[in-house]
């Protein structure tokens, strides 16, 4: 190849000839107050536990709140989205009320993302309308990603799975929560085969349990490893450090002002 | 194929069994265990035993052609592979739980190493994820923007000749290799200019990036630019006509649109298939829909499509960096950081004796004059600024594909999770599906033809 080729080759087809919209079409929220999900309570500060309190602080309670259900309209093609799903839902037998728990719009302002909180139960069946519909079309999955809530008593573990619509242009996240004492959510390799990999490493990191995968086996820490590392009561370990006579602490252990 | 049935009773399950009656006692033995390895020597066993000739090659986590630690397990019938499959992990460092434990700022210098090749795209995507929790997307200062855009342009040249050159090595054409790092040199030499390292930046922050580029960058970029495009001529010149290259690459890895759509697979080899999908174009960030550039595709989704592609994008990529000069020069003298002084980190640099070192002004205003500012300066570093709750997705466009951060905001000073959905780590999931079919040559070929760094696969 030479540099005359690259300035003037064929005409390449550009996406704006092939795309629809772009997701940049920016969406922002209805405007309605941010409704407040609590998923814990902290008390004190610095991060300061189990020794006598020094800072003058332990009495202080900290709630920390996720965002909640957003009241419709939810702004942009949110709506469109979140209506053709329950048609194509109920088409199919599936009450839109039992598949999707909530539906989320945050953050606020011009930036808003769409998450749609689905019960484990109807994953697949929310997955594949999301897939196979030519309205909804999100035929790319980028993935899952677990988070670990420890004190949101029965929905302890979130598996969080991010679609992209290339015909649309578009993004959403599907959200499920299970408790931690039953960790299953049914795998969506049927839907989605590109998920595989990504659940190996959502059981690995956070034990959550993805039913009908085809080999469920870990992928980033050793097969005989005991835990699952990203849980919040998972040690991030460490030794401390000394330095020109001054001993730094391990990262975990330092003071938190979270 | 010597097959070796008898193990010593209740011995551990052994990859392949201590060597019996073959030789002299006393000899040392070496041995592969773990993971279902086992279980596949087993049924290699098995088959030998009916006459079948199957061999399972393990090929790395040391191997030179892998781009790292990555372990390919081939099942091989005479030169034909059977089965494919990759063992990862062997790179995993816990970068995400430690970011857990650094404020959000520090975070940059933890993402920053995950794809060691391509630094400056981890850190504008977690940037920019910040940025839309923070609520600032909109107050990021354009200098910045260009800023950003120059160095993920300039970064993507460097990764792609590394990919070019790393995948001529492993053919045995040792002159691509050199040709592609004396280019990517050049680059470096760019990069070390403005952040002071050559990798592991940690260079764009939330709001902005730590400090202006020096004043002669310009000059510098458009003195390095002609010599960055000769020697890309001299890569295409040397692989593109070449008989042996085209030989060993023309229809070989082959993945068609359906695959790749199905697999995640994103990135070049998506658009070897013919498919535009460029996140650049799609869902553009840092403003990309304001330059000018073309997505470059192809239709033989083979390797040496690929291959094709890597070089157009690199010109590309020279196309939007000159454009972001003439901006760069319009923007002479802006912040390129936002205003908000609580989120801003003061990064005030200057050239000391050491080449790089805090500035004196700033540090006789915070140790001289201004004990708010010290205050402040000390505050916004230990404790760092809270972001607020909620959750936040962004992708870029990777050298590799669709680079995606998810992030999960409590409302403290620190990511509650950050997840890097990281484009090498899935498209390694088409291993399989490439290879599985050809010859055990191939795999080197179609594996480099994926460009997986392993960096970024463990995390």
């Amino acid at each position: 190849m030479t540099d005359e080729k690259s300035g003037a080759g064929t005409p390449v087809p550009q996406p704006e000839e092939v795309q629809g919209p772009r997701s940049s079409d920016l969406v922002s929220g209805s405007g309605a107050p941010r409704t407040l999900e609590v998923v814990e309570v902290r008390e004190g500060m610095f991060g300061v536990r189990g020794s006598g309190d020094t800072s003058g602080y332990g009495g202080l309670v900290q709630p920390v709140a996720m965002p909640g259900a957003s009241p419709r309209p939810y702004g942009g093609w949110f709506d469109e989205v979140v209506d053709v799903l329950a048609e194509v839902l109920a088409a199919s037998g599936v009450p839109f009320d039992a598949a999707v728990e909530r539906v989320v719009v945050d953050p606020p302002g011009a930036h808003a993302e769409l998450t749609l909180h689905v019960h484990r139960d109807h994953l697949v069946d929310v997955c594949r309308a999301l897939r196979d519909d030519q309205d909804l079309r999100f035929e790319l999955s980028l993935g899952v990603s677990g988070v670990h809530f420890p004190h949101d008593v029965g929905r302890e573990l979130h598996a969080v799975y991010h679609l992209t619509s290339i015909t649309h242009g578009r993004r959403l996240r599907l959200e499920v929560s299970v408790p931690d004492a039953d960790p299953h959510v049914p795998s969506t390799t049927s839907v989605y085969p590109t998920n595989d990999w990504h659940e190996r490493e959502t059981w690995d990191f956070f034990g959550i349990v993805f039913d009908g995968h085809p080999s469920l086996a870990r992928i980033e820490m050793p097969d005989d490893w005991p835990g699952h590392p990203q849980r919040k009561d998972y040690p991030l370990g460490g030794i401390p450090v000394e330095y020109k006579g001054a001993t730094v602490p391990p990262p975990d252990t330092r003071r938190s002002y979270s | 194929m010597s097959t070796h049935t008898t193990g010593a009773p209740g011995a551990a399950p052994h990859a392949t069994r201590p060597p019996v009656g073959d030789f002299e006692p006393g000899i040392p033995s070496f041995e592969a265990s773990g993971g279902d390895w086992a279980d596949v020597a087993e049924s290699a066993v098995a088959a030998a035993a009916l006459g079948e000739e199957r061999i399972v090659v393990n090929m790395g986590p040391q191997h030179p052609s892998t781009h790292g630690v990555l372990r390919l397990m081939l099942e091989i019938d005479g030169e034909t592979v059977t089965e494919a499959r990759c063992g990862i992990g062997y790179l995993h460092t816990g970068i995400e739980k430690n970011m857990e434990y650094r404020t959000w700022t520090q975070g940059v210098t933890f993402c920053t190493r995950m794809d060691y090749l391509a630094p400056l795209f981890q850190e504008t995507a977690y940037c920019l994820a910040v940025e839309k929790l923070l609520g600032i997307t909109d107050d990021v200062p354009e200098r910045a923007s260009v800023i950003r855009v120059l160095m993920m342009e300039l970064n993507r040249i460097a990764s792609h000749l590394v990919c070019l050159g790393t995948g001529g090595n492993e053919m045995g054409a040792t002159t691509v290799m050199t040709v592609a790092f004396t280019a990517r040199e050049e680059i470096l030499r760019i990069f070390e200019a403005v952040t002071g390292l050559r990798m592991n930046h940690a260079y764009v922050r939330p709001g902005g990036v730590a400090q202006d580029v020096p004043p002669d960058l310009v000059e510098q970029v458009r003195t390095a630019e002609p010599l960055v495009r000769r020697y890309l001529g001299q890569l295409g010149d040397l692989m593109l006509a070449n008989p042996i290259f085209k030989g060993r690459l023309v229809g070989v890895g082959h993945l068609n649109l359906a695959g790749c759509m199905a697999l995640g697979v994103t990135g070049p080899v998506l658009r070897s298939t013919g498919h535009p999908y460029d996140v650049r174009k799609a869902d553009p960030y840092c403003g990309y829909e304001t330059y000018d550039f073309d997505v470059p595709t192809a239709t033989g989704a083979d390797c040496y499509d690929r291959v094709v592609l890597r070089l157009e994008e690199c010109y590309q990529s020279l196309h939007i960096v000159e454009q972001c000069l003439e901006r760069l020069e319009a923007t002479a003298g802006q912040p390129v950081m936002v205003g908000d002084r609580k989120i801003a980190w003061p990064a005030q640099l200057a050239i000391g004796s050491d080449g790089q070192g805090n500035s004196l002004e700033h540090i006789k205003e915070i140790m001289g004059t201004s004990m708010e500012a010290l205050i402040h300066h000390f505050k916004l570093v230990t404790e760092g600024f809270r972001v607020p709750v909620g959750q936040a997705w962004q992708t870029v466009e990777h050298p590799r594909g669709e680079l995606g951060v998810h992030l999960v905001s409590d409302g403290g000073t620190r990511p509650y999770r950050a997840h890097f959905r990281d484009p090498s780590f899935n498209n390694l999931q088409a291993v399989a599906a490439m290879c599985e079919g050809g010859q055990v040559a191939d795999v080197v070929v179609a594996v480099a033809s994926l460009d997986p760094v392993l960096g970024g696969v463990d995390r």
